[in-house]
């Protein structure tokens, strides 16, 4: 079978599966909507949530990012795990005693204020929004590379199918389909993991492999592969793979701003409201951390395998003799060649090849003498002449380990179903959103039952159009600048002000909404003048935006506390909800309240 | 799938007439334990894979063919965090227990 039809194939058998699942668990109720009833059971919410939590970003891009910064991407793999712990031990088994659909109802009713709601909400939706961007320019970007199609068409194709299942099915349909969806990424991740790490380290397991040898050459010559990897970095002018460039304070922020917004991601938090007590809470959060960590341990593996192979096989082999995949992926765009020294063979150096973040190329397709695609930027004076996007790396790194078309076709399904799975998560807590805290809580209040679900499904199409709309036209600077955004602002809002919520009686709506909008206002304007304003990277104490959310929620804490102090004591009645949320019996299914 | 949660039968039995809970108690032994979680997750993750990764790459033997400070930052650290979960729903179920403070269902 060719590898087209394989495509087919497995894209076809995983979409029928989801869809088949989606009818299966149709929505009945707001609880059915929201909170999926309320009972699902704690392995098969860990699977969901880490099918959830794992983006096509993730899934795409970050063994690439592992690949291109080595330890300094640790960041993201604590950052992204990490969080969970905070979530698990400080957030979500309160919450759920808490026992309302939102993560924006618990701080209307624990600080009694209006406003607190209004910023909650508003916050709850750009991060969504942010997000899911993202997804389906995922989703097209695959589709179009598997179908040969418009982008344009294949994010239409999957917006169609996100709301079909997200829209109808609400939390129970897209819980149940992201079980599956976490099992076809599960094998689309290590499988091709295993092969590679066979083929460069002799090991059947990745993560033994990446601190195992080098054995490629030969056993006589086995070197450990990170030194192997540090050499080749090193001879190509890059920093060694196992040391980081980014300053130390920096990294602290970034790593702890990561982490402490995971916490406070809504889409994070409310997945945890569909299982059916405290107890089950925790045990839930213990799979979804063990899924994830399966995902997240065997990146580093495949960032190092993919890493050590492209340069081994690129670097100072003539052009007319590289492998195939080279060609298929300069097709695309993603890889380009430009001969600076003239030689016909391939050197990759450390420094950008070209101005510009990706080759731009002209019309009439013009090749040259060796049969490279010509690209038009200007090039920069550096002897770096490969250029590749680290994006490629999970999705080349099957047809550079010359796997079989089954598995390429398997990577794809479980590219797509990492978009879908994400897309799915924010759209419902998007609608959510919209319907439940800002329509019926601070709109209009006297909708029924049934308006609110129909409010759900019809902000749900609106949230999607406008995602589709992004997801075609992206605001392409903006969207890598903006997850910036996303984890800094629930890192200065959200977390602290849930954390303080639950832990201290004392806390009063003055002081948390002071504290609010100062971390947020602190954070959202440092993020906004050094992305958009600043032009240059003279950063306070050297934090960059990504790591600023940490300050944020130190200023949030410092002035929440300052204000609470000058104020009364919030009503009885509210410290004897908050008495109430720590006595981890009784917590009945979510309730709408 | 199985649930872990359901408890079984035995333990059911053991405790006939419910002694009155203590929430003021449970919730400092909650305390106790989130903070003990907490230290440990800022050792593993802040600590020893960004503050002190230069010193234990250098001062402690590898793991396997990777220095240590580089092996928690990119493998240790989640391992440890998944552990520090386990060890928490042990910790807390039991000590809901100790309290009487057990859903029954």
């Amino acid at each position: 079978m060719s590898q087209e039809a394989w495509n087919y194939l497995l894209i076809g058998l995983t979409f029928a599966m989801y869809i088949g699942i989606a009818l299966r668990s149709k929505a009945g109720s707001t609880k059915d909507y929201y909170v999926a009833g309320g009972g699902v059971s704690s392995f098969a919410n860990g699977m969901a949530t880490a099918a959830d939590w794992m983006s096509a970003a993730t899934f795409i891009s970050m063994a690439g990012g592992i690949a291109a910064s080595g330890y300094n991407a640790s960041r993201f793999l604590m950052g992204w795990t990490g969080g969970f712990v905070l979530l698990t031990t400080l957030i979500v088994p309160y919450l759920r005693k808490f026992g309302k659909f939102t993560v924006v109802d618990f701080l209307g009713d624990r600080f009694e204020s209006n406003l607190a709601r209004l910023v909650g909400v508003i916050c709850a939706i750009f991060i969504c929004m942010t997000y899911i961007m993202g997804q389906m320019r995922g989703v097209g970007l695959v589709f179009s590379r598997l179908f040969d199609i418009e982008i344009a068409t294949g994010v239409i194709i999957g917006s169609a199918i996100v709301f079909f299942y997200a829209g109808i099915g609400g939390m129970k349909g897209i819980t149940y389909t992201q079980v599956a969806q976490y099992c076809v990424m599960v094998f689309a991740y290590t499988i091709p993991a295993v092969f590679i790490s066979m083929l460069i380290t002799g090991n059947v397991i990745p993560q033994l492999g990446l601190i195992g040898n080098f054995t490629k050459d030969g056993a006589e010559h086995a070197v450990p592969l990170l030194e192997k990897l540090n050499t080749l970095n090193v001879d190509l002018g890059f920093a060694k793979y196992t040391d980081g460039s980014l300053s130390k304070l920096d990294m602290f922020c970034i790593t702890a701003a990561l982490m402490c917004g995971t916490a406070g991601l809504p889409h994070v938090i409310v997945r945890f409201f569909t299982v059916k007590s405290v107890k089950a809470v925790r045990s839930s959060a213990c799979w979804t951390l063990s899924c994830i960590a399966v995902i997240y341990l065997t990146a580093p593996a495949i960032g190092a395998f993919a890493r050590t192979n492209f340069i081994d096989e690129v670097h100072g082999t003539a052009y007319t003799e590289l492998p195939e995949w080279f060609g298929n992926w300069e097709d695309r765009g993603l890889i380009a060649w430009v001969d600076k020294n003239q030689d016909g063979i391939v050197q990759h150096q450390a420094g950008a090849v070209f101005e510009g973040r990706s080759p731009t190329y002209d019309a009439s397709g013009a090749r040259g003498t060796h049969g490279e695609r010509l690209i038009t930027n200007p090039l920069k004076e550096n002897a770096n002449e490969v250029f590749y996007a680290p994006d490629i790396l999970v999705m080349a790194n099957p047809e550079m380990a010359n796997l079989h078309p089954w598995i390429i076709a398997l990577v794809m399904a479980g590219c797509v179903a990492a978009a879908l799975s994400t897309a799915a998560g924010l759209l419902l807590v998007l609608s959510t959103s919209i319907s439940h805290d800002l329509m019926k809580k601070l709109v209009s209040p006297n909708m029924s039952e049934k308006q609110e679900v129909l409010s759900a499904r019809l902000a749900s199409f609106g949230s999607l159009v406008v995602a589709a709309y992004f997801g075609i036209n992206p605001p392409s600077e903006i969207v890598a600048k903006t997850v910036a955004f996303a984890f800094g602002l629930a890192a200065a809002s959200f977390f602290p002000t849930i954390l303080m919520g639950i832990f201290s009686k004392r806390v009063n709506k003055h002081g948390a909404t002071a504290g609010m909008v100062t971390g947020i206002g602190f954070t959202f304007g440092y993020i906004t003048y050094f992305q958009f304003y600043a032009g240059h990277q003279n950063y306070w104490l050297g934090i960059s935006p990504e790591g600023i959310g940490f300050v944020g929620m130190l200023i949030n804490f410092a002035v929440t506390f300052l204000v609470t102090a000058l104020t009364p004591a919030p009503s009885q009645a509210i410290q004897d909800m908050v008495e109430d949320i720590r006595d981890p019996t009784g917590a009945g299914a979510a309730t709408h309240g | 799938m199985s649930d872990p949660d359901i408890p079984s039968a035995e333990a059911k039995a053991e405790t006939p007439p419910t002694p009155p809970a203590d929430h003021a108690a449970h919730w400092k032994g909650s305390i106790r334990i989130v903070l003990g979680i907490l230290a440990t997750w800022f050792f593993i993750s802040l600590g020893c894979s960004v503050l002190f990764r230069e010193f234990l790459d250098s001062h402690l033997p590898s793991v396997g063919g990777a220095p240590f400070g580089f092996w928690m930052a990119q493998q240790g650290s989640i391992l440890g965090f998944v552990l520090l979960l386990i060890v928490y729903r042990k910790l807390m179920n039991s000590l809901d227990q100790r309290h009487h403070l057990e859903d029954e269902a």
